[in-house]
């Protein structure tokens, strides 16, 4: 299967009152087609960031790496080139609906909008089209809707709006960042089916941005998980769920609320916070956090290590010297 | 709809009624009688107090001062004696609209210009130029850039004509001059509410559209952050009200604000009580009509809700 | 590196819960954090040095000048006149400023002026700020038929310039320095009013304020303590844009001719003498309008200034 985007060593920064923050540091993943890739990480892990930046629409700078989308290496693109493949190859969703919308655009010009700008068709046929896309969404009366402004629909609504935005022009990839957080729970539920009913319909491939492991559980492919601006580990969705090679995965796991667990049972959580991100530490970011830290987790950054094939994870604890140094102390880590 | 135009004229007609009466009853409070000069005999005095109504008790004078109002008849003006306020309003208002006008419409196109491409350049040369010119504008008094205007470019360099308002080479110095606080005004106003626009995240969706950058400063950008400019409206006309009196009489146009503050110098308080009216009902009926526009243009008023939801 | 084996480097050390909870940028407290962005402004800063001379001059500049702001010397014009001409009543050694037509020295004049200007800025600006945080409050804080009635009123007065009641109530007090300042602090309440409304509106709703209440603290310790606290920023804000708009206003007085009556001077008063004597004595125009741009100029990036320090959101 070829590959539809593949980011290699990513780096990214942006400039502020207080400095330089390097907010992706290094990241590579592959993203194949037709294939749902989560990337779960909690705020200000730079997932978002690492998305946005395959379409510039942050204002950052570009350390080092390359994007390669469909074979073509768009790393260098200029304002004018990406205009043609935002809203045509790829497609974004964000987070809140409610502000990423106009709220004096009619709904209706605000889909056709993209098909126009992408599309040779008449003005009555972009018009078809939306009215399609609204009903394909689940919007219904799309000829009311579409003469309407999103202050007159409800968060789950405009959240298909923007969906139908999105997916306007068929785009070969879609981006979701975080596209239910700002929703109810049982809207959620909804909103995820109708990505993946969609995904199938286009064809599409989907990066689902998010930091709920909830939503990426039942949906997700393949899973990469995000600290502090640095790929920790990626795999399919079971290397990941049933196998978590990354201390930090396993505390994002174990900190999911269980229903089946008693009733006086505490909640687990990863004690600490994440880094300052102006001033990296040149060891492992997380090793402050970590319980199963060594003395090298503070001195050196890990590569990625393969754990089997496709699951990789960027962690010491997998090397043979750690293994044999467990094993002299006596040291138990579950893994 | 009908309901918000309802709401918004009963407060308007209860403004001008209440700002009528407050009128009235404070000029009554001025001390001092305009027939008390030495040119007038006793006798002389009678009759125009008579005359005016004056030897009435107040609250007679107000109802039928108040009647009056109503059939339009503003009183008869102290300084200018026998002519009508109504008709001193009626002759001074063209000029005076004339030069407002023209100082809006100057104001507007330069302003909102200014601001666009200053949010569009920003933190750039343009950028800057713009915030100077915003800064100077709101700080320097219009009767000092008035008088400035007038000295050096009519005076000590005579390219503009230096006084009255008879040709469009009259118009010129007293249009900027009325101009550049409101040029001011939205030029920062316009570049504030673009900058806001520009970040928001409806625009950085239009960009994910592929849209061209023309398409986006227009269609998005520039629209939206027009409207909250209508909230200035308001406000605008009245201080290019108030520039008008300095403007009118530097550059002696006979206009409402020259008649004011000459009404002012000659305590002809018929013609301040009438002007005053006249400018408040003015006033009133503009903010009503863009209380109106608001709801026309904004959807979430037109519906009810509230401007930030 | 090289000293430490393989065993010792992979020797497990575990969380380090210091700097797993280190917070490496210092606190600030919020007035300490607003002082700080003010005190790097440096466009803010220059406005402050600007301000302080003026001030300073306004104070020490008529004592250092031999002449009295006040007294005439027609005589001396006269001389003059018959001299050097128009051109010798202008600024020389003598008379910095040079003198009026009535032979009175300028430079005693202006810094007079701009000491009159300043003192009518502060003092209608704070009388004013405390009306509208009084009104504001009650207003906010009681809300119903008291805060419907209020804010009806506010409405109702600002749909009026209130330079045009500040010109009415100049007429009925007559002009000079204390009807001036009443005049001002009458009408110029209202936007302090209405915006120290709006904040307490949403300040009175948070937790700490209910839980104020729930104790059954009287509503004049929850303003003191805990709602007007929280405005000070913004009251900080408009108090710092009253203050110009007021010298604007009695500049704008002067100038119809009834804001300070002589003796008595003012940069607005200045100014429109200058207005008449322009095409002869241009100094007498520009000297002044020189100051008050200059007093206006730097109070008005003060007052920027301290907007952006309070809220930094609202820096573009």
């Amino acid at each position: 299967m070829e590959e539809l985007l593949q980011v290699k060593n990513l780096s990214i920064s942006f400039h502020t009152y207080n400095g330089e923050v390097q907010a992706v540091r290094n990241t590579s993943f592959d993203l194949h087609r037709k294939e749902v890739l989560a990337i779960v990480g909690e705020s200000g892990s730079g997932k978002s960031v690492t998305m946005q930046s395959v379409l510039k629409l942050t204002p950052c700078v570009f350390k080092s790496g390359q994007i390669i989308f469909e074979g073509k290496d768009i790393t260098n693109y200029n304002d004018k080139q990406m205009q043609n493949i935002r809203g045509s190859q790829i497609g974004i969703i964000f987070q809140d609906a409610m502000t990423s919308l106009n709220p004096t655009m009619k709904i209706g010009k605000q889909i056709t909008e993209s098909i126009l700008r992408h599309q040779k068709v008449s003005k009555a046929e972009a018009k078809t089209k939306a009215l399609e896309l609204l009903t394909q969404v689940g919007i219904n009366n799309p000829e009311k809707r579409y003469h309407q402004y999103i202050h007159n629909l409800s968060g789950g609504m405009r959240q298909r709006v923007m969906i139908a935005i999105a997916l306007a022009c068929k785009p070969k990839l879609l981006i979701a960042d975080e596209p239910t957080t700002a929703l109810d729970v049982t809207i959620q539920a909804q909103i995820m089916d109708l990505l993946a009913k969609l995904k199938e319909e286009v064809g599409c491939s989907i990066v689902l941005i998010t930091h709920d492991l909830g939503v990426v559980a039942a949906n997700a492919d393949r899973i990469a998980v995000m600290y502090a601006g640095k790929l920790v580990e990626s795999g399919t969705s079971d290397q990941i769920f049933y196998h978590p090679a990354h201390p930090y995965t396993r505390g994002l796991l174990e900190s999911i609320p269980r229903l089946d667990a008693s009733h006086n049972t505490k909640l687990t959580y990863i004690g600490g916070t994440p880094p300052d991100a102006l001033n990296p530490s040149p060891g492992c970011a997380f090793s402050a956090r970590c319980k199963y830290a060594m003395r090298i987790c503070r001195q050196q950054a890990p590569e990625d290590r393969e754990v089997e094939p496709g699951h990789t994870c960027a962690c010491f604890l997998m090397d043979d010297e750690a293994k044999a140094t467990r094993e002299k102390m006596g040291w138990e880590v579950k893994l | 709809m009908a309901k918000y135009i309802v709401k918004r004229l009963i407060i308007s007609v209860l403004t001008i009624l209440v700002l009528c009466t407050v009128v009235f009853f404070a000029i009554k409070f001025i001390p001092g009688d305009p027939f008390s000069g030495p040119e007038y005999t006793e006798q002389m005095r009678q009759q125009l107090h008579e005359l005016y109504g004056y030897d009435k008790p107040v609250w007679q004078q107000y109802l039928s001062y108040m009647g009056n109002l109503l059939h339009g008849d503003l009183g008869i003006s102290v300084y200018y004696r026998g002519r009508a306020v109504v008709d001193i309003i009626a002759g001074a208002f063209p000029q005076s609209l004339d030069l407002g006008l023209r100082a809006l419409i100057t104001a507007t196109v330069v302003g909102i210009g200014l601001g666009i491409l200053a949010a569009l350049n920003r933190k750039k040369p343009l950028d800057y130029i713009s915030i100077i010119i915003a800064i100077i504008g709101i700080s320097i008094p219009s009767f000092v850039v008035a008088s400035l205007l007038q000295y050096v470019l009519a005076i000590v360099f005579p390219i503009f004509p230096v006084a009255r308002y008879t040709s469009f080479a009259h118009t010129i110095l007293p249009t900027i001059a009325l101009a550049l606080p409101t040029i001011a005004r939205f030029s920062r106003f316009m570049r504030t509410s673009m900058l806001e626009v520009i970040d928001s995240d409806f625009v950085k969706t239009a960009r994910s559209k592929g849209l061209k950058k023309r398409q986006i400063i227009f269609s998005h950008e520039v629209r939206n952050s027009l409207l909250p400019l209508l909230s200035i409206l308001g406000p605008t006309t009245a201080s290019l009200l108030m520039g008008s009196f300095v403007v009118e009489s530097i550059f002696a146009i006979p206009g409402l604000g020259n008649y004011f503050v000459e009404s002012i110098n000659t305590q002809d308080y018929s013609l301040i009580m009438g002007l005053t009216i006249f400018y408040g009902v003015f006033l009133v009926t503009i903010n009503f009509v863009i209380d109106i526009l608001y709801g026309v243009v904004d959807p979430r008023i037109r519906l009810g809700g509230n401007k930030n939801g | 590196m090289a000293d430490l084996t393989k065993l010792e480097l992979y020797e497990h050390v575990g969380a380090d819960q210091a700097e797993a909870e280190h917070i490496s940028r210092p606190q600030l407290s919020y007035a300490k954090d607003v002082a700080r962005r003010f005190f790097s402004n440096k466009v803010a800063m220059f406005s402050v040095v600007v301000l302080a001379i003026l001030v300073i001059m306004a104070i020490v500049g008529p004592m250092v000048c031999q002449y009295n702001y006040q007294s005439t010397d027609v005589g001396a014009v006269s001389q003059k006149l018959a001299e050097g001409g128009r051109e010798a009543l202008g600024p020389d050694s003598e008379h910095w400023f040079g003198i009026d037509t009535l032979g009175r020295d300028l430079w005693a004049r202006v810094w007079v002026g701009t000491r009159y200007s300043l003192i009518i800025g502060f003092v209608a600006a704070v009388v004013q700020a405390i009306i509208g945080i009084l009104v504001g409050c009650v207003s906010g804080y009681f809300g119903g038929m008291v805060d419907v009635i209020i804010m009806r009123a506010v409405d109702i007065l600002d749909s009026i310039p209130y330079l045009i009641y500040v010109i009415i109530i100049m007429m009925i007090f007559g002009s000079g320095l204390f009807p001036i300042m009443a005049a001002l602090t009458l009408t110029g309440w209202l936007s302090m009013a209405r915006m120290v409304r709006s904040q307490i509106l949403t300040l009175k709703n948070e937790d700490y304020v209910l839980a104020a209440r729930n104790l059954d603290t009287k509503p004049i310790r929850i303003m003191l303590k805990h709602l007007i606290p929280n405005c000070m920023g913004i009251i900080i804000v408009s108090l710092s844009m009253a203050i110009p708009n007021a010298i604007f206003s009695e500049a704008y007085l002067s100038f119809l001719g009834i804001g300070l009556s002589a003796p008595l001077t003012s940069l607005g008063q200045l100014i429109s003498t200058g207005i008449q004597e322009m095409q002869n004595y241009p100094y007498q125009l520009i000297i002044p309008s020189i100051v008050i741009s200059l007093l206006m100029l730097s109070l008005q990036l003060i007052g920027d200034g301290l907007r952006d320090a309070v809220d930094p959101k609202l820096r573009k």
